[in-house]
């Protein structure tokens, strides 16, 4: 167990270690002369009008959403999937069901036009 | 006298085994960096020569010391954090992509055994970081870990440009998850096995496991067509490459989620974009076409197919126009998600027919 994830560990560690570094010494050596327009978010060089922390559109709440759902699905079918050839005929016809049920709720999504982007 | 190579424990050989492991590693994160760094001069050479201009050909001979000179400049220029940014976010933003990028390739088998002696005894060294029975769940996992870095980054600029680069790319991301997740599911199927270097092992055999195809190996993108193609255009969409880089369309966007960023910060997220370039490479060239087997050294046959496969993304880039987001999603949704469920109820059918 360890053996197989230490080095996971080290490479995790090594690749934070260059990303921070790299940061670090380019704010060490890079120029400073700060100035309040400078700092303000970029508008196409048009003064700033309101907050980006505004609410968005719904769309994308709905699509989280039913990634959620068939992700558990993928994941779901990823041990069955090892696992297919000595499960057999019932292993087959039980996750066919499974699929099916969730098809059942794509196509309802579907249909409700959930998918549309206007 | 034939001696059976032992393998290097951490319990029995613990000094060994991490110096050999450290050694793999900085042998892949250095080969890593300086592909990326290529990378982004191969791409700029090669777009210049299809739209036939010269690419950059100034910084030394044939502008081979372009990558360097502007790596050198990035780190010069000045940092700039906005002053109405969440500066922690904004800060981890980049390191949260540019890490799981790396991470991927630990797991990418990029060469058979290698032996050597050492104290008298005969040891095999896989050419790869860890070999995970789980791996492909794991490269699965880190890209998803990506997307955090990007909505960190848009939520963290607070700029309109940056939230908006930020959400499509977070949509569109995990629609096309979606389909590479079930794409693979196929794969699985025939392989038995989720570590990398099994599902290599498999297509070592000879196509279909029948002697008169023996010529041809049993390279997975003979036997699915389907999924490779889903994968291709899946990953090409969940690494935001032309033409499905929307999250940083210049003319809509300025320049998406990286709007904001300038200096190291903004170097972090190119790199994480040619390095996500590589592991996507890797992946298919590991899933679809038999990893590191072929007529030369394992390693050598792995990076053919790998920068062959990095030349056709680039040759993508230089040809297609960009998605309209619309058609993105239904792309995404209703055409690759149901193709995959499609091509894994195929697949099983074929193989209890079989």
């Amino acid at each position: 167990m360890l053996e197989t994830y230490l080095p996971i560990l080290v490479v995790i560690g090594i690749a934070f270690a260059f990303a921070l570094g790299s940061v670090v010494l380019s704010r060490l050596i890079g120029v400073k002369k700060p100035s309040e327009v400078k700092l303000a978010p970029y508008e196409c060089g048009m003064p700033i009008i309101g907050s980006a922390q505004e609410r968005f559109s719904i769309k994308f709440y709905i699509v989280a959403m039913l990634f959620i759902l068939f992700d558990i699905e993928a994941v779901f079918l990823y041990p069955w999937a090892v696992m297919f050839k000595r499960l057999g005929i019932f292993g087959f016809v039980e996750m066919g069901v499974f699929v099916v049920i969730l098809l059942v709720g794509f196509v309802y999504v579907w249909k409700k036009g959930a998918l549309e982007w206007e | 006298m034939v001696m059976t190579p032992e393998v290097l424990t951490l319990s029995e050989t613990p000094w060994l085994f991490t110096g050999v492991m450290l050694g793999k590693i900085i042998v892949a994160f250095v080969a890593t960096l300086l592909i990326v760094a290529y990378a982004t001069y191969a791409e700029r050479k090669i777009i210049g020569r299809m739209q036939t201009r010269m690419g950059p050909n100034m910084t030394g001979p044939k502008g081979l010391l372009q990558p360097i000179a502007d790596g050198l400049k990035l780190f010069f220029k000045e940092d700039i954090i906005p002053s109405q940014s969440h500066w922690f976010a904004f800060i981890l933003a980049p390191m949260m992509i540019l890490a799981p990028a790396f991470v991927s390739i630990a797991v990418v088998p990029f060469g058979g055994d290698l032996q050597f002696t050492y104290d008298g005894t005969l040891y095999a060294v896989p050419m790869q970081i860890t070999d995970l029975n789980i791996g492909l769940l794991f490269i699965v996992a880190m890209a998803g870990l990506g997307v955090y870095g990007i909505v960190l980054a848009g939520l963290a600029s607070n700029s309109k440009y940056a939230l908006l680069g930020g959400i499509r790319s977070t949509a569109q991301m995990i629609s096309y998850e979606l389909a590479v997740g079930l794409s693979v599911v196929a794969i699985f199927m025939l392989s038995e096995t989720l570590s990398l270097r099994g599902i290599v092992a498999v297509q070592q055999l000879p196509l279909w496991g029948s002697d008169s195809l023996s010529f041809l190996p049993n390279w997975y993108i003979f036997t699915q067509p389907l999924a490779f193609c889903l994968f291709v255009v899946g990953s090409m969409a969940e690494i935001n490459r032309t033409p499905f880089d929307l999250p940083e369309a210049e003319t809509e966007l300025v320049s998406g989620f990286c709007t904001e960023y300038s200096a190291m910060k903004y170097a972090l997220f190119f790199m994480a974009e040619y390095a996500n370039m590589i592991t996507v490479s890797a992946v298919t060239t590991t899933l679809f076409l038999g990893g590191w087997g072929g007529p030369f050294w394992g390693w050598i046959n792995f990076l053919i197919k790998v920068f062959a496969f990095m030349f056709f993304f680039i040759w993508i880039r230089a040809t297609f126009p960009r998605l309209r987001y619309d058609q993105l999603m239904y792309l995404g949704w209703k055409i690759m998600l149901p193709l995959a469920l499609v091509n894994i109820v195929i697949t099983g059918i074929a193989i209890l027919l079989w």
